[in-house]
């Protein structure tokens, strides 16, 4: 019988690619936020003057 | 600004619990496919992410369609617009990572990174109508004008979706189809063992999860954009 395909290179593209993706997206939501989060506590300061 | 809800956090524990219990059953407990070799296994998290950006633009088309019937006599429906953003970018997040990983498999099976075949033509017109939701978008600066349009949008490019869907069912084409069966002329095809099905019900499950908690912060942080450009608003005037 014929043995698998050697794959593992794509394997290993499509996981880190997913991963990658993944990270990204959570750590730009997270980054976004924080800076909303700067935004709205300086524009408070500024309407309370 | 609300703070975190605990169920919120509940949910971020479940999420990464769900995520990482599906990873390991795709690296250490699902066999390897005996023709295609390790990178069937990227299939797991190819499907699952489809799933949840079709999933996505549904909850954006939704809440689009709630925002229509409700902006006139309630004064909190720009609550939906916010609801159908944080769908479509989502959306656009899994949908790319499901056409990468697609493109990685074909490069061994079929022998190309790219194929016009139905099923990648229609999912890339998709990626694209729901990219250009978030442009077109952005070149509104009056928030109900802004929210009316995106609304009627998510709804039009929400026909992209079920074309998708089905296009490997109707037309013929090379992609394979996992439920339901395969056209004849398919090439990638594999019947799944036990062991993989547990694997492919776990991944769509743990993805579920992960897209209700993502939902839930891109919705928050929508809420707080708004606030924030409220403020500009009353601060300019």
């Amino acid at each position: 019988m014929d043995a698998p395909a050697d794959t593992l290179n794509y394997f290993i593209g499509g996981y880190g690619f997913i991963f990658g993706v993944m990270a990204i997206y959570l750590v730009s939501l997270v980054v976004r936020f924080r800076n909303l989060r700067q935004d709205e506590k300086n524009l408070e300061e500024m309407e309370e003057k | 600004m609300n703070a975190k809800s605990k169920w919120l956090s509940v949910l971020d524990v479940v999420s990464i619990a769900g995520f990482v219990a599906a990873a390991s059953m795709v690296f250490f407990y699902a066999p390897m496919e005996r023709v295609m070799g390790l990178v069937q296994k990227v299939f797991y998290f190819h499907v699952a992410t489809a799933w949840i950006g079709m999933l996505s633009f549904f909850v954006a088309m939704v809440a689009g369609i709630i925002y229509l019937a409700t902006h006139r006599t309630r004064p909190d429906a720009m609550k939906w617009d916010i609801v159908a953003v944080a769908g479509v970018e989502i959306g656009l997040v899994f949908t790319l990572i499901c056409i990468v990983t697609g493109s990685i498999w074909a490069r061994p099976i079929w022998n190309s990174w790219w194929t016009w075949d139905p099923r990648l033509t229609t999912v890339t017109i998709m990626e694209l109508a729901y990219a250009a939701y978030l442009m077109l978008r952005a070149g509104i600066e009056e928030p109900e004008r802004r929210a009316r349009f995106g609304a009627v949008y998510s709804i039009i490019a929400f026909i992209s979706v079920p074309l998708t869907f089905f296009s490997i069912r109707i037309w013929r084409t090379i992609h394979p189809v996992v439920i339901g069966g395969s056209d004849p002329s398919a090439s990638g095809a594999f019947d799944m063992t036990p062991r993989m099905l547990q694997t492919f019900f776990t991944s769509l499950v743990a993805f579920s999860f992960l897209y209700g908690s993502l939902l839930w912060h891109r919705i928050r942080m929508g809420q707080l954009a708004a606030k924030v450009e409220q403020l500009k608003l009353r601060l300019s005037e």
